[in-house]
């Protein structure tokens, strides 16, 4: 689009939620920016007051009212405590992307989005061919975590402690499923999600493990893709269409009860995004999303209430675990007291909840890379918090907050493992 | 601003304490109040208070309007800058310096954040009562300026009853030193009582010392539904008459209680034209004794029905569904303006009917509710500010509002303060020598008026 007047015309598109905010300030409590800065354009109502700004030509500087939108973790503390009710996250992702397609999208996000990230198989065979390399490159930095940490990479990704990728991702390990309902008489659709596919693939592992333990039918097309988050929350609404739709064309013509995820970011975003943006999109292509939103669920929420589960009484040595409430899973889908059942399900382990369970770990996206010591410094009261609970697992249920948790607890040297619950569970089993 | 005077503030604060991109600025040209932004020359954030005072100085010797914003949570206006001015934030000032549970009383920077300070107090078994409906944002030095009130109010007092002593700056960035830590002082003027509610136009509070005062050990919480606002006033003026001092008397009326119910699903009598929300607190055998009396006098003012909480859990839903006022109201329409006309507690019932017939003429759509104890209303109005005719329709609703309560014998604001929002009708409520008494006192104090220019008392 690049000219103003579009710009002003597709920022008037969203007054009609910009207006609902009262300014009250409500959100400055629960902003795990605003609590590190102090800085009200760092808070909900700061943000919205720029957009309005700039709708109403009070604001003159498209650059510096994105980089204000760019520093938020999209974690919906705001949204959640609104006493408006004010859509933030809605606001936030339109917004990005009308400033996008206004200031255009930087070369690096091009590349990596239009480039790679919407062509699953190139995407995947760069992944493959970098879980080959990578142990050139990196040295491991905490066994008990799993992370290693670069010299090389350091530009890129800072003193980041990470996972490496898988030796062979879900993908390749599962290329396709397709089996019926078992003893529940329940059929998934599952929707492993990139971080579980190429990374954490013992999530995967441990979600199907579960589920033919109960007799649960699934299907795992081929050809899934990224569900898009990330390029939406860099403004790339291109990229993120295309996203959608390669999952639509891969899903397609499957019958299943339910479609799960073991990823909260995934769950959130099939579940309240692809809705909320499906009017960009053909009445067709608006009907399969509905279709499929309306039953996605997050896999914690799947096993604890739809599998009739019964938590045995914990042992007697069992194992502290502490939980970690995603943002994604509990303020976006209100679910956190099914992964406690989860891993209560372990009797080996025994819930032991830290201050501040639901409080962002400061990973939002890339945010971590765009904003590495913010993120950081939000990752370390995460880490604070879990230190002090005296726990010797942390559990949560989105792999983005483990590899930042992990991250966290490698940097200060602390021997506490990271485990997904259905994991947990999984290994009772 | 030029850039030299640029680099002296970044000399007092640091360079990353001062904003100066217009994104940033943009952020601090509003607050709570439904008013037109107006984005300041520099924002600045100092991290100590002798920082704080230089701050100020240099303002002054640079004729430079200062405006000091805790949370920007008031609701008349009163952290809006003046064009060319600057911001100065008092939200890294957030400890807690003292808190003396032998002899009461707390010392505290400006900018800590009033829920974490109850919450630290009540964790070493003492209380502090101010509660406004913004405590998880607002700040103290904000609560101090705007004399801030609460649920509390009736038996409590206001944040006024709290401030043992104030030191602040003057416009010389000098330390002014006002009350002390003990009970009784009647050492020189009452300056700290000259600091409350003043809003930021005289002095920029450095430290605030609070009484503190020992937790009830007991409360109970009750409904009382009535299907006649007269007949729930009359309650609430019995209670008194019976020499029972609620902690919180609450008032609904019909359309909040139905907007609560629609949003929250809390079980609310949608039918009822009236709600009194009720809770007595003490010993545990006068909350019991007081609790049956109040159930008593409502029923026999017509109460249709009386629930009083059994456990924690449905005294929690009481106030669940008074907290659910706001949020509810406020979602029904784009712009919500909260009014806080107050008028002596006998007065209510003719309030309340003005109300309906103000709404009425208008064609404005108001939800009511609030401290009915305190005679402290909060006439929500329901608008959508883009709509220029209605707007004008809220702003003469509004002026209506005023008159009714000034003619009832009773004020333009309860709590929530005067700023610029209602600067215009200072007059009315008090007279011209008021104002001019308020100005020689302003001029004598800030020559150069860089305090808040604007604020209550207008330039
Ligand atoms: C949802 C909501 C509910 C509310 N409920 C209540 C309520 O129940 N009761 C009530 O009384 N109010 C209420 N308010 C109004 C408001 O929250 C209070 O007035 C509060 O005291 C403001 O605190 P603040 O830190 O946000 O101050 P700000 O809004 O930042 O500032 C208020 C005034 O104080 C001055 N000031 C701030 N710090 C200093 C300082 N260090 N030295 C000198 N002056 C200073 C400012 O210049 C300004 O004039 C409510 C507001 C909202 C949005
Ligand atoms: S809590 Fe909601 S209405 Fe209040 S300022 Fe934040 S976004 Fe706006
Ligand atoms: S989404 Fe999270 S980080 Fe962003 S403004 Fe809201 S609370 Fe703050």
């Amino acid at each position: 689009m690049s000219d103003l007047p579009e710009l002003l015309k597709q920022l008037g598109e969203l007054d009609d939620q910009l207006v609902t905010c009262m300014r009250c300030g409500t959100c400055q409590a629960v902003c795990p920016m605003y609590e590190q800065t102090g800085r009200e354009a760092d808070v909900a109502r700061g943000k919205i007051a720029l957009l309005e700004g700039l709708a109403y030509k009070l604001v003159k500087d498209p650059e510096g009212v994105q980089d204000k939108l760019s520093r938020c973790l999209l974690c919906g503390s705001c949204a959640a405590s609104c006493p408006s009710g004010v859509k933030v996250l809605d606001i936030f992702i339109k917004a990005r992307s009308i400033l996008v397609a206004y200031l255009g999208l930087p070369t690096v996000k091009k590349i990596i989005f239009r480039g790679m990230l919407t062509k699953p198989g190139l995407f995947d065979g760069l992944m493959s061919l970098a879980a080959k390399f990578q142990g050139l490159f990196t040295s491991p930095a905490n066994d008990v975590i799993g992370t290693s940490c670069s010299r090389l990479l350091q530009p890129i990704i800072g003193e980041r402690h990470f996972r490496l990728l898988a030796k062979t991702p879900l993908h390749r390990e599962f290329p396709s499923l397709d089996t019926p309902a078992g003893a529940s008489g329940l059929k998934v659709a599952f929707f492993p999600g990139c971080m579980v596919d190429k990374m954490y693939t013992g999530i995967g592992e441990a979600s199907l493990k579960v589920f033919k333990h109960h007799g649960v039918g699934v299907f795992l097309p081929a050809g899934q893709a990224c569900c898009g988050i990330p390029a939406l929350a860099s403004g790339d609404m291109d990229s993120y269409l295309t996203l959608v739709r390669e999952n639509l064309a891969a899903f397609k013509g499957g019958s299943f009860d339910a479609l799960v995820t073991p990823c909260a970011s995934c769950t959130s975003t099939i579940k309240e995004v692809w809705p909320m943006l499906s009017d960009r999109m053909s009445p067709s292509e608006q009907k399969a999303i509905k279709a499929i939103a309306e039953k996605t669920m997050d896999i914690n929420a799947f096993v604890a209430d739809k599998l009739g589960v019964v938590p045995p009484e914990p042992a007697a040595d069992a194992v502290t675990v502490t939980m970690h409430d995603p943002c994604h899973l509990k303020k976006a889908l209100g679910v956190s007291a099914q992964p406690r059942k989860l891993v209560a399900m372990n009797s080996k382990y025994v819930l032991k909840e830290m201050a501040g369970a639901d409080t962002c770990c400061g990973c939002g996206g890339s945010f971590t890379l765009t904003h590495a010591d913010m993120s950081a410094k939000i990752g370390q009261r995460k880490r604070d918090n879990i230190k002090n609970s005296g726990a010797q697992v942390v559990a949560t249920g989105c792999p983005a907050c483990m590899m930042q948790i992990s991250d966290m607890l490698s940097r200060n040297g602390d021997n506490i493992s990271v485990k997904h619950p259905i994991e947990i569970y999984a290994e009772s089993l | 601003m030029n850039e030299a005077l640029k680099k002296e503030f970044a000399a007092l604060v640091g360079k990353d304490n001062v904003m100066e991109s217009e994104s940033d600025r943009f952020s601090y040209a509003y607050d709570a109040a439904v008013l037109e932004p107006v984005m300041p020359a520099l924002v600045v954030r100092p991290e100590t208070r002798e920082a704080l005072g230089r701050v100020v100085k240099l303002a002054n010797d640079n004729g430079l309007p200062l405006c000091v914003r805790g949370s920007g949570t008031n609701l008349s206006g009163g952290t809006i800058p003046k064009q060319g001015g600057i911001v100065v934030l008092t939200n890294a000032l957030n400890k807690i310096l003292e808190i003396n549970e032998a002899d009461l009383y707390a010392i505290v920077e400006p900018g800590v954040i009033t829920a974490k300070f109850a919450a630290e107090v009540a964790a070493r078994g003492l209380f502090y009562p101010p509660d406004p409906g913004s405590q998880a944002v607002s700040t103290l030095g904000g609560n101090v300026a705007e004399n801030a009130g609460g649920l509390r109010g009736l038996k409590y007092g206001v944040t006024k009853d709290y401030v043992m002593g104030v030191d602040f700056f003057d416009v010389d960035g000098e330390i002014v030193k006002s009350g002390s830590r003990t009970v009784k002082c009647v050492t020189g003027l009452n300056l700290h009582g000259l600091m409350v509610g003043s809003e930021g136009t005289l002095g920029v509070f450095e430290k605030i010392t609070l009484k503190l005062v020992p937790p009830p050990l007991a409360q109970k919480a009750m409904m009382a539904i009535f299907d006649d606002v007269n007949k729930a006033c009359e309650a609430v003026a019995a209670i008194i008459a019976a020499k029972i001092v609620p902690a919180t008397l609450e008032f609904m009326d019909n359309f909040t209680i139905r907007t609560v119910e629609d949003f929250a699903h809390a079980g609310l009598p949608v039918e009822a034209q009236a709600l009194l929300l009720i809770e007595v607190d003490g010993h545990p055998g006068q909350v019991a004794d007081e609790a049956e009396k109040v159930e008593a006098i409502c029923k026999k003012l017509g109460a249709k029905r009386v629930q009083v909480a059994k456990d924690a859990a449905e005294r929690n839903k009481v106030w669940e569904a008074r907290r659910a006022a706001l949020s509810a109201l406020a979602r029904v329409a784009p712009t919500t303006v909260l009014e806080d006309a107050t008028v002596p507690r006998s007065k209510i019932p003719a309030m309340m009917s003005a109300i309906v017939d103000i709404s009425k003429k208008h064609k404005v759509t108001i939800g009511t509710f609030g401290h009915a104890g305190d005679g402290n209303l909060h006439p929500t109005f329901l608008t959508d500010r883009r709509n220029k005719e209605e707007w004008k329709r809220v702003e003469d609703a509004i002026d209506d509002i005023f008159d009714v309560a000034l003619g009832l014998g009773g004020t333009l604001s309860g709590e929530h303060g005067i700023g610029i929002a209602k600067s215009k009708y200072m007059e009315k409520e008090t007279n011209h020598a008021t104002i001019l008494f308020s100005r020689r006192l302003k001029k004598a104090l800030d020559p150069k008026g860089i305090l808040n220019p604007g604020k209550i008392i207008g330039e």
